[in-house]
């Protein structure tokens, strides 16, 4: 082809970036989803704002339960610690990843994504990337519950170890819960509806648990609920990780529910995702 | 060797065209976006896709790009089949949309980096990769910065910047000046011109007939999801007439009088505008304007304003319709 006129007039280093540069061989699928973690993360970075609401429900969950319940219900606020802080590191990182739905829902109005599904790379990456991505939220959120915990004098029984496979179990279960939202996120059409939905399934499950009281003193249907209720037994299986006596059937009936969970609701999501 | 040879003129005839469409359809409830569009555009030209908002040029664009599946029809793009060989098309293609597609949240570098990442080149390639882009379209300065701080036309080199990390087969560019000030339009102009240079096919949309004048090989016009005229820019302005003649007398008292005069020499309808001085008229030959306004000066008719001016996209409709073109269906395509 030849060149125009124009093209000589433009400067050399317009020209030199114009040029050919020819396609290197796609990435694979595992590096495709970390380069779109690596984008949540610098989301993260710039939109700091984001990080309020997973700073601050840990912070205000733990300091508001212990104080305000903890002289009545375990007859010591530091008492009562022992007992709460668990559940409330499962409640917050199960409340966060609300956030999955939302971010999904809200990224997907945006021109950019048109843009990643022209590029020929593994279909699903945006998705699982970005709950990747995630995961460095819950972390973040986990690590200020149980800062915090500390701080106040909890004392966890099982150690560091156990506080680590706590942590892990609770950001498993919170990976397989999250595909539940990002399934929303691609069916509701607002962001605000997908946070509310989200939140209207999550706060009963949340509050009919055991993550305040033992239920032994409710009415025997609550306690029927609470017991097949998903959020007691990863409540039950983190408590007893962060204690030293977690049973290999609390905690693997935890993974599993994170296995079924992502087994049926990633597909569902990748399946609306192509057909949008 | 007969059949070798004749391999290769099925291989030549079929990558001669980058485009191929036939009877492409798309409807948005009951609106039907995109209404029967057929194409044919040749390798290594830029091709126009002129039309009013909601004509059905984004959605048509969104089809080829792969991102939506047409209802009926087939396409072809750069031999493959945009439906059954998706992922070759995304392997082969760019797409500049006509809503930013740049993360705003993101710096101008960390967009062409992850980009650059994303097509598969190594961490120290795109991260130089992405420098030399910046350094060429003027972005340097602003790398560090998040996209939302950037003006329009920044927004859109960084736009074209992304989608040439690697080099296209086919570019689309939807709508690539629009929303633009005349110095970021011209800017991006340049850059589109030095683009095609190198050989690379591009679609472009545009409302502009004039973009599509200066950029564009051939153009086709959309209207209501259907192409309603094609050809190159000489040959559809030659069936629409040159432009508009505008003229503004000193007495409005001898409008009735220049009009006669006019049309005679014009030989075309003349229309009275609705300031009671002006006129105007629809011309196919601006060599016989020079020769009406000099008669009007003859007989003593006072011109103090006169314009030929491109043809509008209005105009164009008009001519080419007999209505002007009207915003529809603006929504239904926005949502698609």
């Amino acid at each position: 082809m030849s060149t125009t006129p124009t093209t000589s007039t433009l400067d050399a280093p317009l020209r030199a970036a114009l040029s050919s540069h020819p396609r290197p061989p796609r990435p694979g699928a595992l590096a495709a989803s970390r380069t779109f973690a690596w984008r949540a993360l610098l989301k993260l970075k710039h939109v700091p704002e984001q990080l309020i609401d997973v700073t601050g429900l840990p912070i205000i969950f733990t300091l508001g339960f212990t104080y305000l319940f903890g002289g009545a219900l375990a007859g010591s606020t530091r008492e009562y610690l022992q007992f709460l802080l668990p559940g409330t590191l499962a409640m917050t990182v199960v409340l966060v990843t609300t956030y999955s739905g939302v971010t999904l829902n809200t990224d997907l109005t945006k021109g950019v994504f048109d843009r990643f599904r022209s590029l020929p790379i593994w279909r699903p990456a945006p998705i699982l990337g970005a709950l990747l991505g995630d995961i460095g939220r819950y972390l973040l959120a986990a690590i200020i519950v149980l800062v915090l915990g500390l701080v106040l004098g909890y004392r966890p029984d099982g150690g560091v170890a156990g506080l680590m496979a706590a942590v892990g179990l609770v950001l498993g279960f919170a990976f397989g819960l999250s595909w539940v939202w990002t399934t929303l996120g691609l069916v509701l059409r607002a962001p605000s509806a997908v946070n509310n939905l989200s939140l209207l399934v999550l706060f009963p499950l949340t509050l009919a648990s055991n993550i305040f009281v033992d239920p032994a003193t409710m009415p025997g249907w609550l306690q029927a609920f609470i017991d097949v209720n998903p959020i007691s037994h990863l409540v039950t299986a983190t408590r007893g990780l962060m204690a030293g006596t977690a049973t290999a059937g609390q905690v693997g009936w935890v993974l599993a529910a994170a296995a079924l969970l992502t087994a049926i609701f990633a597909p569902l999501t990748m399946r609306l995702y192509r057909d949008r | 060797m007969a059949n070798i040879t004749v391999w290769e003129a099925t291989l030549d005839s079929r990558s001669a065209l980058a485009i191929e469409a036939s009877g492409l359809v798309k409807a948005f409830g009951a609106t039907r976006a995109v209404d029967g569009v057929d194409l044919a555009v040749p390798t290594g030209s830029v091709y126009g896709f002129l039309g009013p908002n909601g004509a059905g040029k984004t959605t048509t664009i969104r089809m080829l790009a792969t991102l939506l599946r047409p209802d009926a029809g087939t396409a072809r793009v750069l031999g493959h089949d945009i439906v059954a060989e998706a992922d070759a098309v995304r392997g082969r293609i760019a797409l500049t949309g006509q809503y930013a597609s740049v993360d705003e949240d993101l710096t101008g570098r960390e967009n062409l980096v992850l980009l650059a990442r994303l097509l598969g080149l190594p961490r120290t390639a795109a991260r130089s990769r992405a420098d030399e882009l910046l350094g060429a379209f003027g972005l340097a300065e602003v790398a560090g910065r998040q996209v939302n701080t950037y003006s329009g036309g920044m927004r859109r080199r960084l736009d074209i910047a992304a989608s040439i990390v690697v080099t296209p087969e086919l570019l689309f560019l939807d709508e690539p000046t629009t929303g633009l000030d005349p110095h970021s339009r011209n800017q991006v102009w340049d850059i589109i011109r030095a683009f095609v240079a190198s050989g690379t096919t591009v679609l472009l949309t545009t409302q502009y007939l004039e973009e599509a004048d200066q950029l564009a090989d051939r153009i086709a016009v959309i209207d209501h999801g259907k192409v309603i005229a094609e050809g190159t820019p000489g040959q559809l302005k030659t069936s629409i007439g040159t432009g508009a003649l505008q003229v503004r007398l000193d007495d409005p008292g001898q409008r009735r009088q220049a009009e006669r005069l006019l049309s005679h020499a014009l030989d075309v309808p003349v229309r009275l505008e609705s300031d009671p001085a002006a006129l105007s008229a629809r011309v196919t030959d601006a060599d016989r304007v020079a020769l009406a306004l000099a008669e009007l000066s003859r007989v003593g008719v006072t011109v103090t304003q006169f314009a030929l001016g491109q043809p509008s996209l209005d105009e164009v409709f008009l001519a080419l319709i007999g209505h002007p073109a009207d915003e529809h269906a603006t929504s239904k395509e926005t949502a698609a």
